[in-house]
C-alpha cells in the first residue's frame, strides 16, 4: 500500500455538514465578536479534512476562509492554528497517535507505550508518519488523565492503563479498520478502582438499601 | 493627578499614565525593548522592570498604571538585578554577531546589554536558529537576532494598518513573519527597520553599507510627496547612503514612506553632471560658458510672450522665485508650475493648501476625500488619517475608484463628481454625518482638479466644505493634498502665469520660442514644436532633458540649501548633505547666471539677498519650520468655471514607486515596482 500523498490543496470549501456546525458556532458570539469563534471553526476545519482526505489537518487555504467567514486578517488565523498543537498546520497519518509523556503517564510506562507505537506502526519516532500513511505519532503534554496512566490519545479518544502489549493490540485493532472502545485497557471502569469498587462499601446507599 | 514619588523625586502625572510614562517624567531612564510609544503596550520583554513600594515583585512599568502615592525605586539592587537577569535570557538566544550586524552601533539591545547586562552569559546549550522571513524587498531579515518584542507587528496592524505581520508557533517555536512569505503591502515598510530595537529587521539597501558612526547626518525634508516629512540624510564621502525620518509631532511623527526613504539611489544614477548642447540635432556634451553662450545666442531678443517656462514637481521654492524673476525680467508672463495642469485658483493661499494641518486630522470628526488616495500619495498623512480613524472619533467617506483600499474603512459615495452634489442635496446617508460633525474635513486630491472641469470640482469641494460647516473662523476643513513637495513652494512662490500669460496647455500649443524647463518631466514633451528652443535645467536625464537643446545641471534636493512648502502649507528647509555631482550647480546660482547672459538684472547675489526678495513677494516665506494655522476668514470660494463633469476620478501616481524623476532613476525602486505591481504575487507556504 502506497502511502496517500497530502498536498497543499489549492482551494478549500466548507462542506454541507461543516456549514451546518459553523452556523450553530456562530449563534454563540455577537456579529461584531465573531472571530472568537476561530477556534471551533478551525476544528470544524480540521474535522472536514479529516473526513475527506483521511488526514485531519488544517491547510493554509482553509485558514484563509476561516479568516473570510469571521472578517479577521488572516495572518490572526495563522497565530492561532500555529499557537494550539491540537491543530495540524501539516499532513497527518489516518491515525493521530498522541503519546503522553508528562511525568505521571513517564512513571507508569509511556516508554514503554512510546516503544509499542514505533514498533507496531511502524514509526521512526515522535513526529513521524509511516510510510502506510496510516499513523503520525506526537509527544504530548499532560492529557489531564494521570489517574489512569499512561494515556494514548488517538484522535480525540482515551485509552488508558496502556502497556507494550496493549497498546500493539491497540495499533493492530487500528489497522484493520477498527476502533475499539476507548478507556481503559483494564477494563476500569473511568478511574475506579480494577475489579470495582472497594471502599464506601458499607454506606446503605451504596448498597442500594 | 496622580502624585508619585520615582526614586526620591515627587512629581504629579496625569491618572491613567503608566509608571515608564512617570519615570520619564523624572528624568529617569527606564530601558524598554517592547515598549513605543506610538504603539499599543504589549509588555512582553519584561526590561522595564521596577520596584514599587509594597509590591512584592519588580513590576513591568510600561503596562502598569500609577496610583496616587505610589513609591517607585529605578535603580535599587531589586530592580538591577532583575534587568540583569531578564537581558540574560533575552541574549540566551540572540547571536553574538554585532561585528557583522547593520544594525551595531544603533542597537537598543547592544546598548542595553553594555549598560544594564551582566558581565557574562552562563548558557552554553545551543541557540535556536530561526529562518529567515522575506518581507519584501526593502527590509531584510535575521531573524535570530528578533527577540519577539512584536513591536513590527504592532506597527504593521496599528499604524500602517496592513494586518500581515505576526507571531506564529509557540513558546521556543515562536516566529515573527507573515506566514505565508510575501512583501508586505505597504508604502510604510522602512518604519519598520527604525522601531526593530535588534538587527533583525534591518535595511536591504543598506546592508553592509555603512557603519553609523562613519555617516555625517544632515537635517534636511523629504520633497518625494508633499507631506514635508522631516528627514536625515546620511551621507559617506560623496555619496547619500541612507535616508532616515525625523521626529516632527506635527508632520510625520517618526515615521516616513518608503519612497522618500529608499529612493535616494536614485541621485547616484542618470544624473546630469555636466551642460549639454544639441549641436546638429545630437545632444553632446559642452562648458557652461558654452551653454549660456547658446541660450544667450538663441534667447536674446526674443519677445517676452515669445519665451515661457515650467516647473517641475521637485523644485525648491528659491528656483522657482528666481526663475519666475527671470521671465518676468524678459517680459514674459509664460510660468506655470503646474504640469499636471491642475486647476488651482492662486488668488488666496487657502485655495490650495491642506488648510487643517496634518495636526488638524487628531481633531476632525468627519472627513470626505474626493478624487484622491492619500495612502499612496501621502502615505504617512494617510496614517494619521488611520490613527484619527482607529480611534473611533472620525468617520470617512471616499469619493473615487471602488474598492480602493487606504487601511481604514471609507464609505464610498460615488466614482466621479456626481457624489459631491448628492451630498450637497443631502440624497447620500453621509451628508447626515457631515451635518453633524464638529470639525468636518474635505480633502480633495490634486489629481481630480487635473482634469479639464477641475476648476468646477475645486469650487464644488469648496462648497461643500462651507455647506457643512467646514469654514469658520476657528477651523478650516478644506484640504488640497499635492504630490510632491515642490508643488506648493512653487504656487507660493508665484510660479504662475502673470496677466495675459500662458499656463502649461497654452504654452505646449505653439508659439514660443523657448521654452525653460524647470525640472519639468512630467508634461507631453512630444507637445513641444520641434522648432521651439528648450532648455532644460534639472537633475535628472529623465523626458525633459531628452527633448532639450540645452541641458543646465541642476543640484538634486539632498545637494542644496533650499526652502521646500509642504501641501499643509509648512515652509521647511532642506540642506546640503554633499555637493552636486561634477559641474551641476544649485539651481537659483544657474538663473542667475543666466540673468546675467541674458541681461536680466536679478537683484540677488546670494542665497540670503534671494530670501529676502522672496519674503518680501510672499511673507510666508519668513516663517520657517512653521505653518499659518487658523480658521477661514472668508468663506467666499474660488472663481468656478464650467459644470462639473460626470467623468470618474482617476487616481494619480499609477506607479507609486516610479512616481518622479529620482525614483524613476533608482534601482531600489525599479524593483518594488516589479514585485509590488505583479498582479498575482507568488505566496509560498512553507
Amino acid at each position: 500500500m502506497s502511502a496517500p500523498q497530502h498536498q497543499e490543496p489549492v482551494s478549500f470549501a466548507f462542506d454541507e455538514q461543516s456549514e451546518a456546525q459553523i452556523a450553530t458556532i456562530l449563534k454563540r458570539y455577537p456579529e461584531n465578536k465573531k472571530a472568537s469563534g476561530v477556534i471551533p471553526l478551525l476544528y470544524v476545519v480540521q474535522k472536514q479534512m479529516g473526513r475527506q482526505t483521511g488526514s485531519a489537518w488544517v491547510p493554509r487555504v482553509a485558514m484563509d476562509q476561516v479568516a473570510l467567514r469571521l472578517g479577521m486578517a488572516p495572518i490572526r488565523v495563522y497565530e492561532v492554528a500555529t499557537f494550539y498543537f491540537m491543530f495540524n498546520t501539516k499532513p497527518i497519518g489516518r491515525y493521530h497517535l498522541q503519546v503522553c509523556g508528562t511525568t505521571p503517564c513517564w512513571l507508569r510506562g509511556s516508554d514503554e507505550v512510546a516503544r509499542a507505537c514505533r514498533d507496531a506502526g511502524h514509526l521512526k519516532g515522535y513526529g513521524d508518519t509511516s510510510d502506510d500513511g496510516l499513523f503520525t505519532m506526537t509527544e504530548v503534554e499532560c492529557l489531564g488523565g494521570c489517574v489512569n496512566a499512561p494515556i494514548l490519545q488517538v484522535d480525540d479518544d482515551y485509552y488508558e492503563d496502556l502497556d507494550y502489549d496493549s497498546t500493539v493490540q491497540l495499533i493492530e485493532a487500528l489497522k484493520r479498520g477498527d476502533r475499539p472502545k476507548p478507556g481503559s485497557a483494564r477494563g476500569r471502569l473511568c478511574s475506579a478502582p480494577e475489579g470495582g469498587p472497594e471502599t464506601l462499601l458499607d454506606i446503605p446507599l451504596a448498597e442500594g438499601k | 493627578m496622580a502624585k508619585v514619588t520615582i526614586d526620591g523625586i515627587e512629581i504629579e502625572v496625569p491618572n491613567g499614565a503608566t509608571v515608564l510614562q512617570a519615570c520619564e517624567a523624572a528624568a529617569k531612564e527606564i530601558p524598554r525593548f517592547c515598549y513605543h510609544e506610538r504603539l499599543s503596550v504589549a509588555g512582553n520583554c519584561r526590561m522595564c522592570l521596577v520596584e514599587v513600594e509594597k509590591a512584592p515583585k519588580p513590576v513591568a512599568s510600561c503596562a502598569y498604571p500609577v496610583a496616587d502615592g505610589m513609591k517607585v525605586f529605578t535603580d535599587s539592587p531589586m530592580v538591577r538585578n532583575a534587568r540583569r537577569n531578564v537581558m540574560e535570557f533575552l541574549l540566551i538566544n540572540h547571536p553574538l554577531d554585532c561585528p557583522i550586524c547593520d544594525q551595531g552601533g544603533e542597537c537598543d539591545l547592544q546598548d542595553q546589554a553594555t549598560a544594564y547586562g551582566g558581565q557574562g552569559g552562563r548558557y552554553m546549550e545551543e541557540k535556536r536558529a530561526v529562518k529567515d522571513k522575506y518581507l519584501g524587498p526593502l527590509v531584510k531579515t535575521i531573524m535570530n537576532r528578533c527577540i519577539q518584542c512584536t513591536r513590527c507587528v504592532r506597527f504593521a496592524t496599528e499604524v500602517a494598518g496592513v494586518p500581515e505581520l505576526g507571531a506564529t508557533g509557540r513558546g521556543e517555536d515562536l516566529q515573527i513573519g507573515t506566514y505565508v512569505e510575501k512583501a508586505l503591502t505597504t508604502e510604510l515598510s522602512g518604519n519598520l527597520i527604525d522601531i526593530c530595537p535588534v538587527g533583525a529587521l534591518t535595511s536591504r539597501p543598506y546592508a553592509y553599507v555603512a557603519r553609523p558612526w562613519e555617516l555625517r547626518k544632515t537635517d534636511s525634508v523629504d520633497v518625494l510627496d508633499a507631506t514635508g516629512t522631516n528627514i536625515r540624510v546620511d551621507t559617506r564621502g560623496p555619496e547619500v547612503v541612507r535616508i532616515l525620518p525625523r521626529t516632527n509631532e506635527d508632520v510625520n511623527e517618526e515615521w516616513m514612506a518608503d519612497r522618500g526613504r529608499f529612493a535616494f539611489d536614485g541621485l547616484k544614477r542618470r544624473r546630469l553632471d555636466r551642460p549639454w548642447v544639441r549641436r546638429d540635432g545630437k545632444l553632446r556634451q559642452s562648458s557652461w560658458e558654452e551653454a549660456f553662450s547658446v541660450i544667450s545666442e538663441k534667447m536674446h531678443g526674443l519677445k517676452g510672450d515669445q519665451v515661457g517656462a515650467i516647473a517641475g514637481d521637485l523644485v525648491d521654492a528659491e528656483s522657482a522665485f528666481a526663475l519666475r524673476a527671470l521671465m518676468r525680467g524678459l517680459g514674459s508672463a509664460n510660468t506655470d508650475c503646474r504640469q499636471d495642469g491642475a486647476a488651482i485658483d492662486t488668488s488666496r493661499r487657502d485655495f490650495y493648501l491642506f488648510n487643517s494641518g496634518i495636526t488638524g486630522i487628531d481633531e476632525a470628526d468627519a472627513l470626505v476625500i474626493i478624487g484622491s488616495n492619500p495612502r499612496r500619495e501621502a502615505p504617512v498623512l494617510n496614517a494619521r488619517i488611520r490613527k484619527r480613524w482607529a480611534s473611533g472619533s472620525m468617520k470617512v467617506a471616499q469619493i473615487g475608484p471602488q474598492g480602493l483600499d487606504l487601511t481604514y474603512n471609507a464609505e464610498h459615495l460615488g466614482e466621479g463628481p456626481l457624489a459631491i452634489a448628492g451630498l450637497m442635496d443631502g440624497s447620500l446617508g453621509f451628508a447626515e454625518t457631515l451635518k453633524a460633525a464638529k470639525k468636518p474635513m474635505v480633502i480633495v486630491g490634486r489629481a481630480a482638479l487635473a482634469r479639464p472641469d477641475g476648476a468646477a470640482i475645486l469650487a464644488a469641494a469648496w462648497d461643500l466644505a462651507k455647506a457643512f460647516g467646514a469654514l469658520t473662523p476657528e477651523w478650516h476643513g478644506f484640504n488640497v493634498l499635492h504630490l510632491f513637495g515642490g508643488q506648493v513652494g512653487a504656487l507660493d512662490a508665484g510660479f504662475v502665469p502673470g496677466e495675459g500669460g500662458r499656463d502649461v496647455a497654452g504654452m505646449l500649443q505653439g508659439g514660443l520660442q523657448a521654452l525653460w524647463l524647470l525640472g519639468a518631466d512630467d508634461i507631453d514633451t512630444a507637445l513641444i514644436p520641434s522648432d521651439t528652443f528648450v532648455v532644460y535645467q534639472g537633475h535628472h536625464g529623465d523626458r525633459g532633458a531628452a527633448r532639450a537643446d540645452v541641458i543646465l545641471p541642476g543640484a538634486a534636493y539632498t545637494e542644496k540649501d533650499a526652502t521646500y512648502v509642504s501641501t499643509e502649507g509648512r515652509v521647511q528647509r532642506g540642506r546640503l548633505a554633499l555637493f552636486p555631482p561634477g559641474e551641476a550647480k544649485e539651481d537659483w546660482r544657474i538663473i542667475r547666471a543666466a540673468g546675467a547672459a541674458l541681461d536680466v538684472a536679478l537683484e540677488f547675489d546670494t542665497l540670503d539677498a534671494l530670501r529676502e526678495r522672496m519674503v518680501a513677494f510672499n511673507p510666508i516665506f519668513g516663517v520657517v519650520d512653521g505653518r499659518v494655522a487658523g480658521g477661514c476668514a472668508d468663506s467666499s470660494g474660488p472663481r468656478a468655471s464650467g459644470a462639473m463633469g460626470e467623468a470618474a476620478f482617476t487616481l494619480p501616481l499609477a506607479d507609486y514607486w516610479l512616481a518622479d524623476t529620482v525614483s524613476r532613476a533608482s534601482e531600489t525602486m525599479a524593483q518594488c515596482s516589479r514585485i509590488y505591481n505583479d498582479p498575482a504575487p507568488r505566496l509560498a507556504a512553507e
